[in-house]
């Protein structure tokens, strides 16, 4: 592990969700420039750990921290653990008919008291990730394949520039080129400046072109083994249940396909 | 006078409108007192004609160059493109050559071939009956058969806001439109209040360089009458409840599109909320005539407004849009009815309304397709944002299909924002207020987006997005 300056730090992490308890004691620290992947099966707590880090109403938080630059964001709504830095691209992003990007992007950063960016930078900001001009003027997610979606997250993340992003299932939707486009992007930021990613993912796919620094497994709404890159490869090889039995934890979610993580 | 005792006697014989009846379900109009009231029947005003023409003025750059401006005060013709005289003559010359005239005068003076299609309803009730009786000066806009009109027509309703004599005015303008055979117009009509003092008084809110005040004085919620979304606070909803002394302002606007033609129409609703308004708008469109027509309303404290929307000749088209936004205690009322008279007609409907703090908007609609009306295609869809949980919007869409072989549909929501595009919003930074706002913009986009005059969406965007950015400062950010 590096001694980058943590940048996120969750620290025995408790939630519940309509009374059940999704996350038992989550763990993790992120350092600015680091790349982190959070790997586990449908129904382990990864998307649940995205909304509770973002404080998602709905989600009760039973216990433990959330720090985002040494500062506790445990009781900030949303919106103002946005402007502290936290961004999250969900993994379902929202459509929000007649609202269209340029807007939001401008709205976003007025709200941390910057103005927008001159419409050529924009404009290049898309093309970085492959979106045509045009796709700055329609409404946010509406319509769009899943892979625009994921590009048009990337693409809000690159023009926020918040200091901690969350990746969930960034990958999805889009196909090998998209992805690599992505995973560009991200990485450019987290080169450039010292960007801490915590990407969410199911399959390693995705961790060949954004490769971690570090991986952690999350079974059961824990983080039951971290490790370097070649975590993701060895779960190629084992899957969920192999490495929960090899640890002899119980791997709730891990035969559920199909269920929110 | 004849008009008049005939309609007193019309008005007698006429029970006053009730929430018991179905056309006025949730209306409010159970507190309605007509006693309130007065109609003004003397000649305008003298001084206030330049205020009223300055209000015009200040619309007209809001909107865009006008061909042709016409401004009545309290349902009084004050001025048309300059004076007066020019409009019995026609417009500098121009009038006959471009095919656009605008008159004054009673009803009789021009024959509109179905007269009885745009009156405020058939039979009219006591509203109606009183415009027949106290309209004075109808403002008619012709365009000859085959002549486009490049440009817009500006029609501006100013109604004053003083109380007469202790009591509300009651004013009846009237505007009548006709479009001939293969002809093409573009018109405008407002409705706004004159303030005392005239209309620079209140442009302080203007936005994007526009003169014309996004938000009127009197529009402002008073605070204390906000909160109701806080939990805890009774959920009674707004009812009729003007000021004493605002006025109320009964308009009929008929249209009629003849074979070929098409309108595209702009109508504003921007009245202060002192005032109450009666609004009858009634089309008729002939074979495979168009018309096109986007009502933003915003302002009075109670107003209705019936659209009767009649496809005449086959294949004629009628696209009626509508977007509204109601705040502190206003109540905002629509009823459409989408006459289906002739085979392969087409008339789309789309109303969308939000309304917050404790206003109220009410949306009923009925489509008719009568015996004949074979291939008629109509829609009808009306949905509703409400923003506050002391807000309310009732919804009622209806069928009444006489005739086989026709697709006709409705649609009607009534919901609060949807909490994922805020909490999606939120994960940009973007706090709830502001989220609200984007999301209420984006609402209405579709209707901007459509408007068949760009102008008049414009205006609706930004009073929306002035509105909402003003309770936002009021809840203190």
């Amino acid at each position: 592990m590096s001694g980058a300056r943590p940048a996120l730090e969750v620290r025995g992490l408790r939630a519940a969700v309509a009374g059940r308890e999704v996350l038992r004691g989550v763990d993790l620290v992120v350092g600015a420039g680091e790349v982190h992947a959070v790997m586990g099966p449908n129904g382990a707590g990864k998307s649940t750990l995205s909304h509770v880090l973002m404080g998602r109403p709905g989600y009760e938080v039973l216990g433990g921290s959330v720090l985002v630059d040494g500062e506790e964001l445990g009781h900030l709504a949303t919106w103002e653990r946005a402007r502290r830095g936290l961004f999250l691209a969900p993994q379902v992003p929202t459509e929000v008919p007649g609202v269209p990007l340029r807007a939001v992007l401008a709205e976003a950063l007025a709200a941390r008291g910057e103005a927008a960016p001159p419409a050529d930078a924009l404009v290049a900001a898309a093309g970085a990730v492959g979106l045509a001009p045009a796709f700055l003027d329609r409404p946010v997610n509406v319509d769009l394949s899943g892979g625009e979606r994921k590009r048009s997250e990337v693409l809000q993340l690159a023009v926020v520039r918040p200091r901690v992003a969350v990746l969930d299932e960034i990958d999805s939707g889009l196909d090998v080129d998209g992805l690599r486009a992505v995973a560009r992007r991200v990485l450019a930021e987290v080169r450039e400046r010292g960007l801490a990613v915590l990407a969410i993912t199911h399959y390693p796919r995705l961790l060949s072109e954004l490769v971690p620094d570090r991986v952690h497994v999350l079974l059961g709404g824990r983080v039951v083994q971290s490790g370097g890159p070649e975590l993701a490869e060895e779960l190629e090889r084992t899957g969920y249940a192999g490495l929960a039995a090899a640890l002899g934890v119980e791997a709730e979610g891990a035969d559920e396909p199909g269920t929110a993580g | 006078m004849a008009a008049r005792r005939e309609a007193g006697a019309q008005l007698a014989a006429l029970a006053w409108p009730a929430e018991a009846e179905e056309d006025w379900r949730y209306s409010g109009i159970d507190r309605f007192d007509p006693d309130r009231f007065a109609p003004v029947v003397s000649e305008g005003d003298g001084e206030d004609v330049e205020p009223a023409q300055a209000l015009a003025r200040q619309w007209a750059e809001a909107l865009g160059p006008a061909v042709a401006t016409v401004v009545t005060l309290d349902g009084r013709l004050v001025v048309a493109s300059g004076s007066l005289a020019e409009v019995d003559g026609g417009f500098d010359g121009e009038g006959p050559a471009a095919g656009l005239q605008v008159r004054s005068g009673l009803r009789s003076a021009v024959p509109l071939r179905r007269a009885a299609a745009l009156g405020p309803g058939d039979p009219p009730d006591a509203f109606g009956v009183l415009h027949r009786a106290f309209s004075a000066d109808p403002v008619l806009v012709g365009v000859g058969n085959g002549r486009q009109v490049e440009g817009l027509v500006l029609v501006v309703h100013a109604i004053r806001q003083a109380p007469l004599e202790g009591v509300g005015r009651a004013v009846f303008p009237e505007l009548r439109v006709e479009v001939g055979e293969g002809a093409r117009l573009g018109l405008v009509e407002v409705l706004a209040s004159l303030p005392p003092g005239g209309p620079a008084a209140s442009t302080g809110a203007s936005r994007n360089g526009s003169a014309v005040p996004d938000v009127a004085e009197g529009e402002r919620p008073v605070p204390g009458q906000r909160g109701a979304a806080r939990p805890g606070t009774d959920h009674e909803v707004a009812v009729w409840s003007g000021p004493p002394g605002g006025p109320l302002a009964v308009l009929v606007s008929g249209w009629q599109v003849a074979a070929g033609g098409q309108l595209d129409y702009g109508g504003i609703q921007a009245l202060d909320r002192s005032a109450s308004a009666v609004v009858f708008q009634a089309s008729g469109v002939e074979r495979d005539g168009r018309l096109r027509a986007l009502t933003a309303a915003t302002g009075a404290g109670w107003a209705r407004v019936r659209t009767d929307a009649a496809v005449l000749g086959q294949g004629a088209r009628s696209e009626l849009l509508a977007g509204f936004l109601a705040q502190g205690r206003q109540v905002l009322d629509f009823r459409t009815f989408q006459d289906h008279q002739a085979p392969f007609g087409e008339s789309e409907l789309l109303f969308k309304g939000a309304v917050g703090d404790r206003a109220r908007s009410v949306y009923s609609g009925l489509i008719r397709v009568r015996r004949g009306a074979r291939g008629t295609n109509a829609y009808q869809t009306n949905h509703n944002l409400v923003l506050a949980e002391g807000a309310r919007a009732d919804s009622v869409p209806n069928l009444d299909i006489e005739e086989n072989d026709v697709r006709c549909s409705h649609a009607s929501t009534v919901g609060p924002i949807d909490e994922e595009q805020r909490y999606y919003l939120a994960c940009r930074g973007i706090e709830p207020a502001v989220a609200d706002r984007l999301v209420v913009r984006g609402f209405f986009g579709d209707l901007v987006s459509r408007a068949p005059i760009a102008t008049v969406g414009a205006w609706l965007d930004r009073t929306v997005a002035a509105r909402l950015g003003q309770a936002e400062r009021e809840e203190g950010r």
